[in-house]
């Protein structure tokens, strides 16, 4: 092991290990990210494919397929493995590829912590899956965990609890290298407020991950010690509340929703100034807009439990300080149509997603708000419209901001160009086959389907319908995601440097595909 | 429609392609969220449309002026890309504009908020309790006190691959045995608890939803404006058959509430524990003693209302959660310990105490029916009589 | 020394990350087989113990003979410096979920049993009688009759020896910068003894609520915060005079200079984050 012989000297003309040995044991920021977005890319299909059956199931009236216990078990696992498997590493990842070539630096700020982030999942993940086949089933109570149904799981109890142990330490670690690295290894001249936005998000996304992941760790703890110490947190009898984890568990959550959502507009950031061939409009509006963002998230987190029998007054101040939150929001959305504004666009695969994105993020934004009237949501709760809604902010939301960037950057990756007539095709087919998905929920859930349910009743059957038609063909295009993903890393036209006509930003002056160490001489900023 | 696992994806493609006909011809395409019949439930209506369309209108602007802006700034039409980058004045308007907005929309909210929130001098008070899966409603000054189930023929109908098209059973999956029933103008007060794991009471026309969380108690109230019959669902995830414990209100005129609450009190006739709990059970002539194929066909009806949930409809249940009952442990061994069981539970487990839900007779053709079914062939037959004995 | 000073030093690959998951793998499938009652689990949690304890040795070994060759500049340290921090301020939230069940069982949940707010019928038709008070173990007397800790005596004590070890590691931080070994030795020896005799009474008056008092995790909610409170806390002492410990022994072997000692600062920064927490 080359780190143990300290005998070698300098280092950085070093290409990559050979094999297998390279990715185990790699120290470098392009091979971590290589490795977070394939992972995550590995995870998205999994989860998709749960999607899938709970879809199938959902198809029309009457159980053809699965039982209902097996039916919460994959809708369990389908939102754990999309948040914590599928959106965050994909961040990460991005983050991990992006930052140290977006700020000027070699590489991120502790290697080998990098690397023990990353390691950490596959194993958490593991152990989540494995719980698949245990007796008793895998985690069936909702990615809420609330008790005292998720008390009631079998063997996969404890395997539950300790992969999420893992997978927030993994998030905090990586948390922590984002951190260090914008705060230390920024290139001469670039002062915070020079930095690009992609960066901006994830510092703060990275600050709401340390604040709130080790919360859910101790929420999941009490969990624990509740099953098999007899402790009673979450008990009235012994004088704690069922409730109580709701609140500690969306202390975490709701800050959750937005550390998948800050970095996506982090992306779009980047993307629209470039195809607009016009620079950020209100960039500093921007990063005080994140800020706001970041700050109201702490204290909005109770809108979860409307319907938990809250005293009124903290009904009241959780509704408004949620509402607050449309206000940097919408600073940001006018902030991007003013970029976008008199610019002379072009409309590449990435300016297509981005722009997918602004449209219907906006869309899953605005139902957010009207879930965040209290009255109203007392009718909205625990319904499809929900479910509609989140969907909205984390399908065309977060996971459109993932492929905008993965195409965006790719060139960039791999040197080569990715064929841009499929990515069209990828393009349209998500866009509208999403909208296919999704919007038909809307309906489902003002008519009065709760979610969580594997059967409904007739009058749902036809809305049902065509979402699990806009469902499977979703998936299926995703499959051509990954086509051109793959044979885009296989070969392709050359990249060049520059990428993009109106590209802009550190991490374009460096060569297609970007040299194994980013930069080794820091790069003055002006 | 139990069509094949390959008829069924053609068939969608095929469907979609028609643009046609949806599975089920029966259904309506109901859009919108109903405006109920209490007044709070047309507040919520009311306030629900009112931000949907503040929402349409600030998403025609936003929209408008991006769709423009794709259209008209596109580099193929030639067009050079400006220079400005901010402006502060800007950003102050479209901070203050939706923060306005807002603080317009705050203020009806929190209004009608106040009004659902006061459940003070109510005209009756229903103690709901949330099971697993059902409901049971007590009516606390009338010492009325019933079960709700999901509905027998729901219920058949919802097994896995059951064979039994869901369009021919009438109101599938939101009809129960004994619904709750409400006088119409009254104000009636839910006190909502659970037994065991978080439940949800929700029936979306009397006007939203509560938690019924176990060791607390929520209020809610409504007043029924129009006679008629409201259906609506456990809306909190609470375990494996949580989309199978539907709600049913009935709202009848006052005349025929009260006459419904004397038929109700006077058939609790005294039979063993049943009553002390107000059951609804028309009377158990425990002298009496009953047929077989009486017990048999009556354990049926019961176990699959009651039992199957857990222990399925072929008795093979779901180990290791819910032990089976065909051929195995219980059900063919010593009879004292299983009637002891379905009267007094298992603690610690999901298996409650029955004796204060169902009379003599239910639990006594139950257990016939499962001594005797899915092959057991024990021969045993057990009377009410022996059910009273051993409470 | 070959590696230049004004780079960014990046190391080469490590195995040291991928042992330290393959650890944690088996450290938490051993505890969940254990758990779900199986004593074969311990087997594997045993080893998966070791095997992390294999990787912090390792793993530490590598970056002090870094540090101690010289391959840190200021950077370097700097972005040390920055992790622990945070590391630490994560910690600050771990315990902030449990001082957040102690205050909304206190302010809230236990009111609300008692009828308080919107919950007059919790108490009339659930827990009649229960009168809200604390310490309690909640209305069905969770784990029976017991004892509440008093806080004058041992834990008086605790907080004592705690506030003296803070100042002896700054006497040692102190000497450190003025390269006095000899008070520095003493300081930090002093310390971690401290911190291990705050474990010792802890444990010792752990075993005394138990038996006398009948003050267990089970007695309701006030066992449940008390024991997860102070037992979280303990753990952290012990890992940090351990760490103490440690950092005594490269003391003595000559480690350490007056701008190169990171290691040491983390270390103290993470007593003193011991210290508050306890407070
Ligand atoms: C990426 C994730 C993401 C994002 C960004 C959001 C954004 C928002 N969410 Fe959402 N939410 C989820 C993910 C997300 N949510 C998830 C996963 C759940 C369900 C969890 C579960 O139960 O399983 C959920 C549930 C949820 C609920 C609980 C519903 C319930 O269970 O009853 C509520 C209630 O208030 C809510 C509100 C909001 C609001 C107000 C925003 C705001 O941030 C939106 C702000 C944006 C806009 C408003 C649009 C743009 C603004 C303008 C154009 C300006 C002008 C506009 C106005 C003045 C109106 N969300
Ligand atoms: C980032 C998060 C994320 C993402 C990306 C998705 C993606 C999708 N989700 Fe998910 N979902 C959640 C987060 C997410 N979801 C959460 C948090 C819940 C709540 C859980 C709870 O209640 O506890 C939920 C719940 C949820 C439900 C409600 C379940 C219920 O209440 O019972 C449904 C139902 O339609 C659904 C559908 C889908 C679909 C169709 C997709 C699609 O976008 C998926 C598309 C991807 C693929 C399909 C994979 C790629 C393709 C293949 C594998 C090839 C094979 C394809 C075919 C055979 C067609 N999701
Ligand atoms: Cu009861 Cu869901
Ligand atoms: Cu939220």
């Amino acid at each position: 092991m080359s780190t143990d012989t300290l005998a070698h000297d300098d280092h950085h003309d070093h290409g990559p290990e050979k094999g297998l040995k390279r990715w185990l044991f790699t120290t470098n920021h392009k091979d971590i990210g290589t490795l977070y977005l394939l992972f995550s890319l590995l995870m998205f299909f999994v989860g998709g494919a749960m999607a899938m059956v709970i879809r199938a199931e959902l198809y029309q009236p009457g159980l053809q397929f699965v039982d209902p216990a097996f039916f919460n078990q994959m809708t369990t696992m389908h939102a754990l493995i999309m948040i914590f498997g599928a959106v965050m590493p994909a961040f990460v990842g991005l983050a991990n590829w992006m930052l140290p070539m977006m700020v000027g630096a070699p590489d991120m700020a502790l290697p080998r912590m990098n690397n023990w982030s990353f390691w950490i999942l596959p194993f958490a993940f593991a152990i989540l899956l494995s719980t698949l086949f245990m007796p008793g089933g895998a985690p069936a109570g909702g990615w809420t965990m609330y008790p005292p149904l998720v008390l009631q799981l079998g063997d996969a109890f404890p395997f539950l609890i300790f992969s999420v142990h893992m997978m927030g330490a993994s998030s905090i670690m990586g948390a922590i290298n984002i951190i260090v690295t914008i705060m230390n290894m920024r290139a001469p001249g670039m002062s915070l407020l020079k930095m690009p936005l992609f960066p901006w998000t994830w510092l703060i996304t990275a600050y709401l991950l340390i604040a709130v992941m080790p919360v859910l760790a101790g929420a999941v703890t009490m969990l624990l010690t509740d099953q098999f110490f007899g402790t009673s947190f979450f008990s009235a009898a012994g004088g704690g509340d069922p409730v109580m984890f709701q609140h500690i568990f969306w202390f975490f959550g709701h800050p959750e929703v937005y550390i998948m959502i800050l970095p996506a507009f982090g992306i779009v950031s980047e993307v629209i100034p470039t195809f607009a061939r016009k620079k950020l409009f209100g960039y500093e509006a921007m990063v005080y807009a994140t800020a706001s963002i970041a700050f109201l998230s702490f204290i909005v987190w109770a809108h979860h439990m409307f319907t938990v029998g809250m005293p009124l007054s903290g009904q009241l101040f959780f509704m408004i300080s949620t509402m607050l939150i449309a206000v940097p929001t919408g600073v940001k959305v006018f902030n991007w149509v003013a970029t976008m504004w008199r610019g002379a666009m072009t409309f590449e695969t990435p300016m297509l997603f981005a722009l997918a994105f602004l449209f219907l993020f906006t869309i899953g934004g605005f139902s957010g708000l009207m879930l965040a009237i209290v009255p109203a949501d007392f009718q909205y709760h625990d319904s499809y419209f929900v479910v509609a809604h989140f969907h909205y902010v984390l399908v065309p939301g977060a996971v459109f901001a993932i492929m905008c960037a993965v195409y965006y950057w790719l060139p960039k990756w791999t040197g080569h160009m990715y064929n841009e007539t499929l990515g069209k095709w990828h393009f349209w087919l998500s866009a509208v086959f999403v909208n296919v998905t999704f919007f038909p929920q809307h309906f489902l859930g003002l008519a009065g389907m709760p979610r969580r349910i594997p059967d409904y009743s007739t009058q749902f059957a036809d809305f049902n319908w065509v979402s699990s038609v806009g469902a499977f063909c979703f998936g299926i295009s995703q499959l051509l995601f990954a086509y051109i993903v793959i044979s885009c890393i296989r070969g392709g036209a050359k990249a060049t440097d520059r990428v993009w006509e109106g590209s802009h930003g550190l991490e374009w002056t460096l060569p297609s595909p970007a040299p194994y160490h980013s930069f080794e001489e820091a790069p003055e900023v002006h | 429609m139990s069509s094949g696992f390959l008829k069924w994806p053609v068939q969608a493609v095929l469907t979609a392609l028609l643009l046609g006909q949806s599975p089920s011809a029966s259904a309506e395409w109901a859009l919108n969220m109903p405006p109920g019949v209490t007044d709070i439930s047309l507040e919520i209506y009311k306030l629900h449309m009112l931000i949907f369309y503040i929402c349409v209108a600030i998403a025609v602007a936003v929209f408008g002026a991006m769709i423009y802006s794709i259209f008209q700034h596109r580099k193929s039409r030639g067009v050079e890309p400006a220079k400005f980058e901010g402006s502060t004045k800007v950003e102050i308007v479209w901070t203050s504009i939706p923060f306005v907005i807002l603080i317009a929309m705050a203020i009806p909210s929190a209004r009608a908020l106040i009004q659902i929130e006061d459940t003070r001098a109510p005209d009756m008070t229903v103690k709901v309790t949330g099971y697993q899966w059902k409901w049971q409603y007590e009516y606390l000054d009338e010492g009325i006190s019933f079960y709700s189930n999901l509905a027998i023929d729901s219920n058949l109908a919802r097994q896995v691959k059951s064979g039994i098209d869901p369009n021919s059973v009438d109101n599938y999956l939101l009809d129960v045995d004994n619904p709750l029933v409400v006088p119409v103008g009254q104000k009636v007060r839910i006190l909502l608890t659970a037994n065991d794991v978080i439940h949800a009471w929700w029936v979306p026309e009397l006007g939203g939803k509560k938690d019924a969380i176990p060791g607390f108690i929520n209020e809610m109230w409504f007043r029924v404006n129009e006679p008629g019959t409201y259906r609506g669902q456990c809306a909190e995830l609470c375990g494996k058959d949580h989309g199978f414990m539907p709600i049913v209100v009935v709202a009848l005129e006052d005349a025929e509430y009260k006459s419904w609450v004397s038929e109700q009190t006077s058939a609790t006739a005294p039979s063993g524990a049943a009553d002390s709990a107000g059951n609804v059970q028309p009377a158990v002539d425990v002298s009496r003693d009953y047929s077989v194929a009486e017990l048999l066909e009556a354990g049926e009806k019961s176990y699959i209302t009651h039992c199957s949930a857990c222990h399925m409809i072929n008795g093979a249940g779901m180990p290791p959660a819910f032990p089976g009952l065909a051929g195995s442990g219980l059900s063919v061994g010593d009879l004292a310990a299983h009637i002891d069981i379905v009267l007094n539970g298992k603690p610690g487990t999901a298996m409650v105490a029955y004796g204060s839900q169902l009379n003599d007779l239910e639990i006594a053709s139950i257990i016939t029916y499962e001594r005797n079914a899915w092959g057991n062939d024990t021969g045993d037959v057990v009377q009410p009589a022996e059910i009273r004995a051993q409470r | 020394m070959a590696h230049a000073k004004d780079k960014y030093y990046v190391p080469h690959g490590s195995h040291w990350p991928i042992v330290g998951s393959i650890g944690l793998f088996l450290t938490m499938i051993g505890a969940s087989i254990m758990l779900n009652g199986s004593p074969s689990g311990k087997l594997v949690l045993v080893l998966g113990l070791v095997v992390l304890l294999v990787m912090v040795f390792g793993w530490f070994a590598v970056v002090i003979r870094e540090s101690v060759d010289g391959y840190y500049n200021i950077q370097v340290d700097k972005s040390f410096r920055m992790g622990m921090f945070w590391f630490i301020l994560s910690e600050v939230m771990f315990f902030a979920a449990f001082f957040g069940a102690l205050f909304y069982a206190r302010q809230y949940s236990i009111p609300w049993i008692g009828g308080e707010g919107n919950n007059f019928f919790t108490n009339l038709l659930l827990w009649e009688g229960f009168e809200p008070a604390w310490p309690t173990n909640g209305p069905a007397e969770v784990g029976g009759d017991y004892e509440a800790m008093p806080p004058m005596g041992l834990p008086a004590i605790n907080t004592a020896i705690l506030l003296t070890s803070g100042v002896t590691i700054t006497i040692a931080h102190n000497a450190l910068k003025e390269m006095n070994r000899r008070v520095l030795g003493l300081g930090l020896l002093a310390t971690f003894a401290l911190g291990f005799l705050f474990v010792g009474l802890q444990a010792y008056e752990y075993s005394h609520a138990y038996q006398e008092m009948n003050l267990t995790l089970q007695s309701g909610i006030y066992g449940s915060t008390f024991y997860m409170l102070t037992g979280f806390h303990g753990l952290h002492v012990t890992l940090g005079a351990t760490m103490l410990l440690v950092i005594w022994l490269r003391v003595l072997k000559g480690h350490f200079t007056p701008e190169n000692h990171f290691a040491f600062e983390a270390v103290a920064w993470y007593w003193h984050f011991v210290d508050v927490v306890w407070l």
